[in-house]
């Protein structure tokens, strides 16, 4: 689908070196307002890089990175959050000495300041966001449970709940159904498509099973640039994709 | 899970608490009371070390600049107050006079207010801790940099203390003992039976307040900050304003803590900001309990009580158990002994022992049925 606004996310000729080894090259890519994109590629592409670069974790050499047609170059990572970025980890990343609903809590939380935090209480529609989410996430049960005694999967969940509900405009997801069950990866794919429209939605995925279900573009990345990018039939009979990445992948439920 | 507990237990525990510290000032000598009352104070500035390291994870070796400070307002007020001594100098302290100094400082004449001196022991202190958290925390310095940055400011602050005699009778420090504080002999017995009630009474206060900011959302960051302060970064955070504000809490806490111990000691000196002593206050934390609050409170006092009395015993052996317990915190409890207590250490000590206690269900297996039908 082409996309008929200006792009909600713009990257344009990113490259970062890490002393001297170019993990992104010249990268350029666009994302539509209300899009699902999924972004594949080999151990080693520079998709947490990709990722790190628009969270300002890493600032690039150069090119320049625009959300909502500003510039997030020279911004922290906690103010591009606020501007409306989202980020799961690869590795699930929850807070696990708090509860579940407290990890919730912290992610809805506004404004997100000492005296913010201090004024007590959450208001009604936060605690209804929470709420929904915990049925969501199938975590209702565990909602008082410590989020360092939820299993791999439920974390992942819990993660996924998280950056849901602050609510931001674009939503990075970087390989959520890791360590997911069969049914789980389904749900966790429904969710991601139910998302989109409403929000933007990039996800970073090794599971061709999972981004074959989500039925949307797919960007291949490989050695830190845009090898192509089109729907998963597409990109999975290009011949270089087929060389670099699905031909060694050995897949075997399709 | 907590709410289960019965009601009157926090009460009982209040009653029985408040009976014990109006009655003990006739239960205990004079001596006794005196030296209760300092480790009383000394559980203030646990519980600000308790708030930045426990909580926040960042470990201050230098909550003594924080302490001293408190300690030097309110022994500045009460010096400034004392006829009998300054009458001799012309109004002026009495030890001006050994350097030949005719005029007050100027930082000195706001002291001659006991309101001023009030909010100075405890603002003064949060200020300066506040000011260099925000520089140390805005350049993103945590870890052991920050402990070793605290650890450089103390040793700075003490330099410059200990050479001042001009300003604050460096080296020997201000003496409180025979100064007056609302017509009464501070060091007098009825004095020291006052200030040991408000001691326990401030100890209270702060850690009721330390309570309530630890509990609600605020305190989940703070341990947000603590164990991945980068994720807590990608929820649209900003740790600064926390940490900054945390750490002048904390400085804050020791500048009271610092008053009190003052004024139940006799004197402040530049001994107050000497290495050992900070890093001793951090040992009372790890062995009580970090993250704990009442840990770190507990802590101070047991740990003081029992040097004194060890001391007394035995004078050469206190240093060896104090290594001894730090040890101990550092290589098995590292809860220290409250978070041992909590995670279910002392039925893991029977069952060690060989007496084995019954294990009550795994509570999350009959949670969790409803996931069950999807694997």
């Amino acid at each position: 689908m082409p996309a008929p606004g200006p792009p909600l996310l713009e990257l344009a000729g990113v490259n970062v070196s890490f002393d001297g080894f170019l993990a992104l090259k010249n990268l350029n890519l666009q994302l539509a307002a209300g899009e699902l994109r999924a972004v594949i590629g080999p151990n080693g592409a520079g998709k947490t890089t990709f990722l790190d670069v628009i969270t300002g974790k890493v600032r690039p050499q150069a090119g320049d990175v625009r959300f909502c047609g500003r510039s997030l170059l020279g911004r922290n990572e906690h103010q591009i959050a606020r501007l409306g970025v989202g980020r799961k980890f690869q590795s699930p990343r929850v807070f696990e000495r708090l509860s579940v609903q407290e990890n919730l809590a912290l992610a809805v939380s506004a404004p997100k300041t000492p005296m913010g935090l201090l004024r007590r209480h959450l208001t009604g529609a936060q605690r209804q966001r929470i709420h929904h989410l915990l049925e969501v996430i199938n975590l209702a049960p565990r909602a008082h449970d410590r989020a360092g005694s939820l299993s791999h999967g439920q974390k992942q969940w819990l993660e996924i709940g998280m950056l849901v509900v602050q609510a931001p405009q674009l939503l990075l997801v970087d390989e959520p159904v890791a360590g997911l069950s069969d049914a789980e990866t389904e749900r966790t794919a429904d969710l991601l498509k139910s998302l989109a429209g409403n929000h933007t939605v990039l996800v970073i995925e090794h599971d061709m099973e999972f981004i074959r279900r989500l039925q949307t573009r797919v960007t291949v990345l490989h050695q830190g640039q845009v090898l192509c990018e089109g729907s998963m039939e597409q990109v999975q009979t290009d011949p270089r994709v087929v060389e670099v990445y699905l031909g060694a992948g050995q897949e075997q439920q399709s | 899970m907590a709410d289960t507990r019965p009601r009157w237990q926090p009460v009982l525990l209040g009653v029985v608490g408040l009976a014990l510290v109006v009655a003990l000032p006739s239960l205990v000598s004079p001596f006794r009371l005196n030296l209760l009352g300092r480790y009383l104070s000394l559980a203030i500035v646990a519980l600000g070390i308790d708030l930045i390291w426990g909580y926040t994870g960042l470990l201050s070796l230098g909550q003594g600049i924080f302490f001293a400070l408190g300690g030097y307002g309110a022994a500045m007020y009460l010096q400034l107050n004392c006829h009998s001594c300054s009458r001799a100098a012309g109004g002026l302290p009495e030890f001006f006079g050994l350097y030949g100094v005719q005029q007050l400082p100027w930082f000195w004449e706001p002291f001659h207010s006991p309101w001023f001196t009030l909010v100075a022991i405890w603002l003064v202190p949060a200020v300066v801790a506040g000011l260099l958290g925000f520089l140390v925390f805005r350049n993103r310095i945590k870890g052991v940099y920050f402990s070793i940055l605290t650890q450089a400011a103390l040793l700075v602050f003490f330099n410059f203390f200990n050479g001042q005699q001009k300003l604050i009778n460096g080296t020997n420090g201000l003496k409180t003992d025979l100064t007056r504080l609302l017509g009464q002999m501070v060091g007098s017995d009825a004095m020291q039976r006052n200030l040991f009630w408000l001691t326990a009474l401030l100890a209270l206060l702060a850690w009721l307040l330390c309570r309530q900011l630890v509990r609600g959302r605020f305190g989940h960051a703070l341990l947000a900050i603590r164990d991945d302060e980068a994720r807590l970064r990608c929820l649209g955070y900003n740790p600064t304003p926390f940490k900054t504000m945390v750490f002048a809490l904390a400085g804050g806490l020791a500048g009271i803590s610092g008053a009190l111990y003052t004024v139940q000691s006799g004197i402040v000196s530049p001994q107050f900001m000497a290495a050992p002593f900070s890093i001793e206050m951090v040992i009372w934390v790890a062995v009580g309990g970090r993250g704990t609050l009442w840990g770190a409170m507990a802590g101070a006092l047991v740990i003081n009580m029992a040097k004194s009395l060890v001391s007394e015993a035995w004078p050469q052996t206190w240093l060896f158990i104090q290594g001894g317990l730090f040890l101990l915190v550092v290589t098995t409890l590292q809860g220290g002994v409250v978070g041992w207590w909590q995670e279910g250490g002392p039925r893991q000590l029977l069952a060690r022992l060989g007496r084995r206690p019954r294990l009550s269900t795994y509570p999350a297996l009959e949670l969790g049925t409803r996931q069950e039908g999807e694997n």
